[in-house]
């Protein structure tokens, strides 16, 4: 497994080269469809839970501790390792055991930087919002939302690059998606296929990067973007 | 498969000595990037302060590096730093580590209050004497919080490895899975959880003791 002089460029054209890995069930463009549905999917059901969940505890201030907590604990659970357990326990017939595993890991930045963007709005504001007539859901959708967002939106883009990074593993235990390229790679010793998935996931993982970049610069309001985000 | 307990006791007792092999392995594996990561955060950090220009270009160079999946810079690098190598986890986990601390280190550097910076100055500390003695102190906190983030996310991280042939406990989740097997996946899963809320632990008990003058009021 020695690389000669410009190997690894030679492994890409290969790959990236050959019409043969356009087209078909084991073709790009399928794995990347599938490789999508398994991390829209996981980041939606995510959103779903950590949303509501963040901006009810942040307003109300209710379980913060709890939440926090659990969502560290929830960090540590090495995805891997989940990912091989519930599959052995359910079975591969759906997709239901990768969802799980990538949810888990989604779930805890949306939520700790939902709760701290909201947390973190100065009170002051707060108050000025209640005192002009608002109720409190106009406070949370009209002021505190607005004001929170660039942490809100930082929380998805954390949880969106970790899910597709990591819904490669989902190739280990016989699914699909970008994964397959580099685990059959490895299983076969065709490195060109290997390094070419793993340049691949790189890629879809910098896109979305990107995206999340240019959706911050639209959504969030100019009165607020000059706030210092933190990770 | 039928009536196979979730978890085999004796299993455990019989492969103890190799699973604390791994456990070592895995500890060293997440432990020195992190403080290689911390150790090179610190300069660039501080640089990042000093000249502001240079903070958003480095900023942005480490959201790139942090976006790159785990497993797709392991295999990258395989040719380079060998297959089935320490070096080959370390490296980019040890980037992943930079990439969470040099704005945590920022971050806790730009927090000290003007005022704080005049007065030590007024009291006539040198700018390095000021640096060490008021600035970083004040800045613990922030670095801290950045700290157990990358801690946690790096022994779970290692894991990953296994794919590639070295992977600490992560051993145990390939072994499993080959094997059809519960019994070393969950050791391997809590093993990990364990190594991450330790890690934490000795964090939180760090701050506590480098910040004797704030009140117990932990980052999340």
């Amino acid at each position: 497994m020695v690389a000669g002089k410009g190997g690894r460029v030679n492994w890409l054209i290969d790959f990236f080269g050959n019409p043969d890995n356009w087209s078909g069930p084991d073709g790009i463009p399928v794995r990347l469809l599938e490789h999508l549905e398994f991390s829209g999917l996981s980041l939606l059901l995510a959103m779903l839970i950590a949303l509501p969940l963040g901006l009810w505890i942040g307003h109300t201030g209710k379980g913060a501790l709890f939440a926090i907590l659990s969502a560290n604990a929830a960090r540590a659970l090495p995805t891997l390792g989940l990912l091989v357990l519930i599959v052995l326990l359910m079975g591969v017939g759906t997709i239901v055991p990768v969802l799980i595993p990538l949810v888990a890991l989604a779930v805890p930045p949306i939520l700790v930087n939902t709760y701290e963007g909201l947390r973190g709005v100065d009170p002051d504001l707060r108050d000025a919002a209640y005192g002009m007539g608002l109720r409190g859901s106009e406070v949370l959708g009209r002021v505190l939302v607005p004001v929170a967002l660039p942490l809100i939106l930082l929380g998805l883009r954390i949880a969106a690059i970790q899910v597709v990074s990591t819904a490669t593993v989902a190739a280990y235990v016989g699914l699909g998606g970008l994964g397959r390229f580099i685990v059959d790679g490895l299983a076969t010793k065709d490195f060109p296929r290997t390094i070419g998935g793993a340049v691949l996931v790189a890629l879809l993982a910098l896109i979305v990067q990107l995206g999340f970049a240019l959706v911050q610069r639209v959504m969030v309001s100019p009165g607020v973007s000059q706030r210092q985000t933190i990770r | 498969m039928h009536e196979e307990p979730l978890v085999r006791w004796d299993w455990i007792g019989r492969n103890w000595p190799s699973i604390q092999v791994l456990l070592e392995d895995h500890v060293v594996m997440a432990l020195v990037p992190i403080v290689i990561g911390l150790l090179v955060a610190l300069p660039l950090g501080l640089a990042g302060v000093r000249w502001r220009w240079l903070y958003q270009p480095t900023v942005g160079v480490m959201n790139v590096i942090y976006s790159l999946p785990s497993l797709a810079v392991f295999i990258v690098l395989i040719p380079v730093t060998g297959l089935a190598t320490r070096t080959t986890v370390m490296v980019p986990l040890t980037f992943y580590a930079m990439a969470v601390l040099i704005p945590a280190v920022v971050d806790g550097l730009t927090s000290v209050p003007d005022h704080v910076r005049q007065s030590a100055v007024a009291m006539g500390f040198t700018p390095l004497r000021r640096l060490l003695q008021v600035e970083l102190p004040i800045a613990v906190p922030v670095v801290l919080a950045g700290l157990r983030v990358a801690a946690v996310s790096s022994i779970s991280l290692v894991s990953v490895g296994a794919l590639v042939g070295r992977g600490g406990l992560g051993y145990l989740f390939i072994d499993g899975w080959q094997r059809q097997f519960y019994t070393p996946i969950i050791v391997g899963i809590v093993l990990v959880v364990v190594l991450a809320a330790i890690a934490d632990l000795l964090l939180v008990l760090a701050q506590r003791l480098l910040t004797p003058w704030s009140r117990a009021r932990g980052a999340a």
